[in-house]
């Protein structure tokens, strides 16, 4: 609207208003951005130029290069965490946005009584703190007086693990996928309610079955929700903290302190004080999200070509 | 499961010749397991309520699932009197870094997000570019050296300390900007420029009204993202008096796990969960509006 050619009588006043227009869009998106600069931006930077250091016990900090992300690729720790953090993602983001994805559909299918009461009620976990519900879940799986664990004595089975090495990352994935299945039903409830319905009637008229409507009109028609949902949740995964962190209280055998990549970074610079290291990891575990999420991308964008 | 649901939905739709969008067509058998699968979502939240109300001994001598000895006063009096009281400083604590930061961080991407919407200006799209991309800068590695430019400023273990990283808002701007370009039409905005009204005028009196349900949705976001963090409070802050209620009752739990107090903690920490999980739910169940149709902003557009 601004850019538009105006005859040359009017091009004066015409510049007198770009320059004002100018000087309210930046009066308006400085505060944000100078908030940005000093938060986000500077502390990215000073990251970045952390890890180029090393801390001797003998002379001092002084640049070794990529030291530390050689150190941070060959390093079992990094790695592990990494490895754990992939597995996670592949198994409980398909699990969980799979049934946001039906319980939203059926949902939008308005076949549903009580439709509001349910909505709610799978949405209400995300109300409560992922600190509170990891403290509440450690309490149900735990073998003291977790309900579980009571349920078994009473048939006379021994008391589920869920604390053990090889069950707790699973323990672990059902807590999240408990909190956020409701998060993204909503998201992708409210993308699906956005369909124009002229979309899938005649297809209705032609006697196409609801599931062939979900299927072929729906889903792809939200397919900006659905990468959305996608992201965050890739984003959420490799930054596991939270949980583990306090489940490691109740487990500490089957959760180390470099269980995930952020519980290894805290570990390195709050208990080693080695920041320039945990500066490398913290980069690093950056750039593996970003690069997971635009292969995300990649494959909705060509999936998208594709169809 | 899957196949009966889909034989249900199949029988439904040939049943039903109504081509409208919501048909009165209701499915029981569909409603039941919907209803199975809630139990899911909400047993745990039960669980809560019903071990808030045990005594420490009967949590372990009573089923988890049932009522058992009524001690909820006696366990909502430790909680606030326990470490003389530093429960209650938490919650007050929570509160103002949730209001503050999610107020500020809202009120900021509001007006940045109408900037990026409604003005073509040099920088504009360069900058918005670099804000969309900072959504997938993991925060948790920002807090690091973040954490260290603030022992360096003398800004650790204070409330700033907390308030200021949550102030910024990349998706916020990314939802404002989405909500602005179609809330604010064009031709208003020329329409008050026509009669002489100046820029910022035009934003404070005409367009902000227009922008609220996006603002309240922004707000929502960060009041739950502060309201729920953790790793920040956790590293910035020293003085138990500064915690924020996750980081306290986190404490709590891990003194009560590894039994070095004389005290069994158990039905505190439970209790006292309880109580910390309270006013957001209410929250989200006075403003379901707002978050039903806003937190589907940002992917509707997208």
């Amino acid at each position: 609207m601004t850019q538009q050619t105006r005859p040359p009588l009017q091009r004066k006043t015409a510049n007198v208003a770009k320059r004002r227009q100018y000087a309210a869009a930046y009066t308006l998106s400085m505060p944000f951005m100078v908030v940005f600069i000093l938060m986000i931006a500077v502390p990215l930077i000073y990251a970045g130029y952390l890890s180029f250091f090393k801390k001797q016990l003998i002379g001092g900090v002084s640049f070794v290069g990529l030291d530390n992300y050689g150190r941070a690729l060959t390093d079992p720790s990094f790695l592990g965490g990494v490895g754990r953090m992939a597995l996670f993602l592949v198994v409980q983001v398909p699990v969980m946005l799979g049934l946001s994805l039906l319980f939203a559909l059926v949902l939008d299918s308005g076949m549903l009584r009580l439709q509001r009461f349910i909505r709610l009620g799978v949405f209400l976990p995300y109300a409560i703190p992922s600190v509170i519900a990891t403290l509440m879940w450690g309490y149900l799986y735990g073998k003291d007086f977790g309900p579980f664990a009571q349920l078994a004595k009473a048939l006379g089975l021994p008391a589920p693990d869920f604390l053990a090495g090889g069950n707790v990352l699973f323990s672990i994935m059902n807590i999240v996928t408990w909190g956020f299945v409701g998060y993204n039903m909503i998201v992708m409830y409210a993308a699906l309610r956005s369909i124009p319905a002229e979309l899938y009637e005649a297809a209705r008229v032609d006697g196409a079955s609801e599931w062939r409507v979900a299927w072929s009109i729906k889903i792809p028609a939200i397919r900006g929700a659905l990468l959305l949902t996608t992201i965050f949740s890739v984003i959420g995964s490799f930054q596991l903290f939270n949980e583990p962190n306090l489940l490691r209280v109740i487990a500490p055998a089957a959760i180390g302190q470099d269980y995930t990549p952020n519980m290894y970074a805290y570990q390195l610079s709050f208990v080693n004080q080695d920041s320039n290291y945990a500066a490398a990891i913290a980069f690093l575990l950056g750039i593996v999200i970003m690069a997971v999420s635009y292969v995300v991308q990649l494959t909705a964008n060509r999936k998208e070509k594709e169809s | 499961m899957t196949a009966t649901l889909t034989d249900q939905v199949v029988t439904r739709v040939r049943a039903d010749s109504l081509p409208r969008r919501r048909r009165s067509g209701k499915s029981a058998l569909l409603t039941v397991l919907m209803l199975l699968c809630l139990v899911y979502f909400l047993l745990p939240i039960f669980w809560l309520v019903v071990a808030s109300t045990k005594a420490n001994e009967d949590l372990f001598s009573s089923f988890g699932l049932w009522f058992s000895r009524m001690n909820l006063l006696q366990n909502l009096h430790d909680v606030f009197t326990f470490q003389n009281g530093v429960f209650g400083h938490w919650m007050l604590n929570s509160l103002v870094y949730a209001i503050v930061s999610g107020f500020g961080a809202s009120a900021l991407a509001t007006a940045a997000g109408y900037a990026f919407a409604k003005y073509r200006f040099p920088g504009g799209n360069a900058m918005f570019t670099v804000v969309l991309g900072a959504v997938m800068i993991p925060m948790t590695a920002l807090a690091i050296p973040t954490y260290l430019l603030f022992a360096g400023a003398n800004l650790t273990n204070t409330p700033w300390a907390v308030i200021l990283p949550s102030l910024v808002s990349p998706f916020g701007v990314y939802l404002m900007r989405v909500y602005a370009t179609d809330a604010v039409p064009d031709s208003l905005i020329e329409a008050a420029r026509v009669d002489g009204a100046g820029e910022m005028r035009i934003f404070v009196q005409i367009v902000l009204r227009l922008l609220v349900p996006g603002s309240v949705t922004v707000l929502l976001f960060t009041l739950v993202a502060s309201w729920n963090n953790y790793f920040l409070p956790l590293i910035m802050l020293n003085s138990p008096e500064l915690f924020p209620l996750p980081v306290g009752l986190a404490q709590w739990q891990a003194a009560s796990a590894a039994g070095s107090g004389s005290q069994a903690l158990f039905s505190t920490v439970i209790t006292g969960s309880l109580v910390s999980v309270l006013p957001l739910m209410a929250a989200f169940l006075f403003l379901q509006r707002y978050w039903q149709s806003g937190l589907g902003t940002g992917a509707v557009k997208a």
